[in-house]
């Protein structure tokens, strides 16, 4: 989440979930929340019935439609235009925070006059959405007393994505709408720990508590803590892996619980990056499609097979507990993590035992201020959301209450300019692919494409497409189509249905068989190095075979 | 501020409180079957009946709004006698079926019996039979167990949003189903099964596994998304045989689908339970001992450490997997191995 680290000081979620419910305003823009994050998506409904004005900004007339005020369905890839577009109207309208402004931001005058080109009519030149619409929206934003911003892959998951955030950011800014209650600008996680996985330092630039490596303080503050030298060059970023592995200075790797050869972007690329490796171990509870190519494969533990914790998307840090052991020699993942570093360390194989996972979490809150006060006696009572520097502090609810964790304690505005999709559709390739989940699956699909109960109600991959393209292909519903792009291509069920508009195809992510990740595009948002799996070009033809 | 007196105790409530939610503040415990503090009153059982001082007729307390100066009570032979009534009624065409019911034990209706000590029914008359089979793979429905409370067909309207339930005929035929009768094609996010207070509504997953002998209790978190639902596992020795939630949650209780019913992956038969070596380039994946495994990672990590230097290798960490493994996986990387080169795959 770099973008809103950069304007804010931190990436998280600004606000808690429970806010929602308080909201007069929300703009959901590339999350298809109720199938995404239901339970979130229960408290935006909540809001709803309480009387809110919900904005919906997608191309997929995603289920949250329905109870929305307001609709607009921008063109894939359009965001950061749309969000111009409304705060040029903000403007216009007078609907901004002048206090807000002079007090807690900078670069405002900068930012202000970026907006001039995006007036409602070019928005809607852009985005397909009509000007009138775009009005609404920055009147309904624009007005009310506490709006809040929500968001996840939809917007993040293009070359384009760190300008998107900033532009949600922006418009938080703009309106007042930062550093208070049931407001704020809100990433939603996708998996259960992303929060924690980049909490925890498990990113190629920081170390725990986003304690930058390039640092020479943080640097020695870990050597301290941890003993020897530790290096101050950055690390690769997963998206550049794939290509160090092909050029071949990247020659070892070590992959835990997670699946990459199917779930990156491009994955016939990927997965000739993971067998030009040297040496590849993999740990994790399935023989997943990476693990099938490793030299080792070390079986651990499922989630109700070990203690620790967990961070929410709303930064709340919870206690995972272990309800039953393992099956056959598999084995727990902190104690399997825990050997190989302490045979490493001493060059031979060290004695096997289980570490207790509230040292750990001890070591790390010892390491970053942020959570100093969290500890496993407070956790098992309850869960704490972060920041929380001492055990007597409750935990923080919302962020940026008295100021910014930028240096100088305001947050950036910040000039988004208009970006085109990496692949946009032509001649060959005339449809516009989208990617996503469904709600009865998650991401691969290891675990619930083995839950007999959700594999049944979601047994295969389908391919949306509207009734208009589907006419002119002559295609039905349960046919097969081919649909194929720049980098490969894949035969799938048709589901013909108004959820997309024309011109625009929708596949959910998580099937094996049909890996929608064959066609997307690897092209890179140059500052947060997330893939372009949202948007690219492809061709669809009735198949004939 | 209101002030009313209920069974000789005097309480504060703001306005808007209802007497039920006044009574529950003061511990005084009265029996319902259609209230849940998460949804709106809705009056239809009528075992929630107080008596009010200046009122002709005992009245639900779940409907009836706290008024200053009222004198409430929960308890008299009168309430007893109605309440034990209404119980007999519902009991009346109940299928004696707890020995064989997936709820035995959890159900309310049940423990009401108990309570009010229904032993023979007075109203023994037809059985309703609705059963038909609902081809779902998740929800049970066995709705000669309903006792009309309402609360699925509410839970699923006003907190889900959907509305895929509602009460089709009148009085003794009446039963809840989805529209027309079909089988139910909802979210399964399982709410209703949560607030049945029988066994009319239940998990498919659930049947045949043990009820309450030899089941662990065991509070945790769900392992799918960042929502963070808070979880409880019903586990029976090494087996998950159900997952439920706490209304005192963060979550409220809710759950979606996955965190509900899709915790079966974990007892799945392809687990992988050893270590796995592929000796030879071009070779095949063959078992191995913990020992050996472990130390040809080490050995050709090593390997590779001395020969093109730190930087030749990387870590993929897991954002599924919990801080403590994250922890201690990046410091092996940064302070063993020697680089930065560590990640996670996803990166939103
Ligand atoms: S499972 Fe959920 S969506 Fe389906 S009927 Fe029950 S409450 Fe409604
Ligand atoms: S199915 Fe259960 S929750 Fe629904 S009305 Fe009947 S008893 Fe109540
Ligand atoms: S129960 Fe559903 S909404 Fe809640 S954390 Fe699990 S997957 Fe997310
Ligand atoms: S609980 Fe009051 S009528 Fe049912």
């Amino acid at each position: 989440m770099a973008g809103l680290a950069a304007k804010f000081g931190s990436g998280a979620m600004t606000n808690s979930v429970a806010e929602i419910a308080e909201n007069d305003a929300l703009l959901v823009i590339g999350s298809n929340t109720t199938e995404n994050h239901p339970i979130i998506g229960l408290r935006m409904k909540e809001a709803v019935a309480k009387g809110a004005r919900l904005i919906v900004a997608d191309p997929r007339r995603i289920p949250l439609v329905k109870f929305a005020t307001l609709w607009l369905r921008q063109k894939p890839g359009t965001d950061a235009v749309l969000l111009n577009a409304i705060m040029h109207v903000i403007l216009e309208e007078g609907l901004e925070d002048r206090d807000f402004i002079t007090r807690r931001t900078e670069a405002f005058e900068e930012f202000e006059a970026s907006l001039a080109p995006f007036t409602a009519e070019f928005g809607a030149e852009a985005t397909g959405v009509p000007a009138e619409d775009i009005r609404k929206a920055a009147r309904i934003f624009g007005s009310a007393v506490n709006a809040g911003i929500y968001y996840a892959m939809g917007i993040t998951q293009h070359s384009m994505g760190t300008n998107n955030v900033h532009a949600v950011g922006n418009l938080a800014m703009l309106t007042g709408n930062v550093g208070k209650r049931a407001a704020g600008v809100n990433p939603l996680r996708g998996q259960n720990n992303v929060q924690g996985a980049c909490d925890m330092g498990c990113l190629p630039n920081v170390y725990p508590g986003y304690q930058s490596v390039a640092i020479p303080g943080m640097q020695q503050k870990f050597e301290a803590a941890w003993g020897g030298t530790l290096s101050g060059k950055p690390g690769l970023p997963a998206t550049e892996m794939t290509g160090a592995m092909l050029a071949g200075s990247l020659k070892g790797m070590y992959v835990f619980g997670e699946n990459p050869a199917l779930s990156d972007p491009n994955t016939s690329h990927s997965l000739k990056a993971f067998k030009n490796l040297e040496f590849l171990v993999v740990q994790d509870i399935f023989l997943t499609e990476t693990a099938e190519l490793a030299d080792v494969v070390l079986p651990g533990s499922s989630f109700a097979e070990k203690n620790g914790t967990f961070t929410s998307s709303e930064r709340r840090i919870q206690r995972v507990r272990q309800a039953i052991a393992s099956p056959g020699e598999a084995r727990n993942d902190l104690a399997i993590i825990d050997q190989i570093y302490r045979s490493f360390a001493a060059g031979s194989v060290a004695e096997y035992r289980l570490p207790d996972a509230a040292a750990v979490f001890e070591e790390a809150a010892s390491l970053w201020p942020e959570i100093a006060g969290v500890n496993y006696q407070r956790l098992d009572k309850d869960s704490i959301c972060w920041p929380c520097p001492a055990p007597d502090h409750p935990g923080t609810p919302f962020l940026f209450k008295a100021m910014f964790s930028r240096e100088g304690g305001r947050a950036l505005f910040t000039a988004v300019p208009q970006v085109l999709s990496d692949e946009l559709p032509d001649e060959q390739y005339p449809f516009v692919l989208t990617t996503g989940r469904e709600l009865f699956h998650y991401h691969t699909g290891t675990m619930t494409r083995r839950s007999a109960g959700l594999n049944a109600v979601a047994p295969e991959a389908f391919v949306e497409i509207n009734p208009v393209d589907a006419d002119g292909l002559g295609v039905h519903s349960g046919e097969s189509l081919r649909v194929t792009s720049r980098r490969g291509m894949i035969d799938l069920k048709a589901r013909v249905s108004g959820i997309v508009p024309p011109q625009v195809v929708f596949i959910p992510f998580h099937y094996r068989e049909a890996a929608a990740n064959l066609l997307t595009n690897d092209a890179m948002d140059p500052v947060c190095r997330i893939m372009e799996a949202k948007v690219c070009a492809v061709r669809i033809e009735k198949n004939m075979s | 501020m209101i002030h009313l007196t209920i069974d000789d105790k005097s309480i504060e409530v703001p306005a808007g409180t209802t007497v039920l939610e006044a009574a529950r503040q003061l511990d005084i415990d009265i029996p319902t079957l259609c209230y849940d503090s998460r949804l709106k009153p809705y009056g239809a059982c009528r075992l929630c009946i107080v008596e009010i001082a200046g009122f002709p007729k005992p009245v639900t307390s779940c409907t009836t709004p706290a008024a200053d100066n009222m004198v409430v009570r929960t308890n008299s032979a009168l309430l007893h006698r109605l309440r034990k009534t209404t119980i007999e009624l519902l009991l009346s065409d109940h299928p004696n079926d707890c020995m064989v019911c997936v709820r035995s034990g959890d159900c309310t209706l049940q423990e009401l019996a108990y309570l009010y000590d229904v032993r023979e029914n007075r109203f023994s008359g037809g059985m309703r039979d609705h059963n038909r089979p609902d081809a779902n793979p998740f929800i049970q429905r066995d709705q000669n167990k309903c006792v009309m409370c309402g609360l699925c067909v509410r839970v699923c309207e006003e907190v889900q949003g959907v509305g895929a339930i509602g009460y089709s005929n009148r009085g003794f035929e009446a039963k809840v189903c989805p529209p027309f009768e079909k089988d139910l094609n909802c979210e399964f996010c399982g709410q209703c099964v949560s607030v049945c207070p029988t066994g009319a509504l239940s998990g498919k997953m659930w049947a045949g596994q043990p009820r309450q002998e030899g089941v662990k209790l065991t509070d945790s978190t769900c392992t799918y998304c960042g929502c963070g639902c808070n979880i409880t596992l019903h586990s029976h020795g090494d087996r998950l045989i159900r997952v439920s939630s706490k209304k005192t949650s963060h979550n409220r209780g809710w759950l979606c689908v996955k965190g509900r019913f899709g915790y079966d992956f974990v007892n799945r038969g392809d687990r992988l339970t050893t270590p796995l070596i592929r000796r030879e380039k071009g070779g095949a994946l063959e078992p191995a001992s913990w020992d050996e495994a472990v130390q040809f990672v080490v050995t050709r990590m090593a390997g590779i450490k001395e020969k093109h230097g730190p930087d030749a290798l990387a870590g993929l960490a897991s954002a599924r997997c919990t801080n403590e493994e994250n922890y201690l996986f990046q410091k092996f990387f940064r302070s063993v191995i020697g680089t930065n080169n560590i990640d996670h795959c996803a990166r939103y």
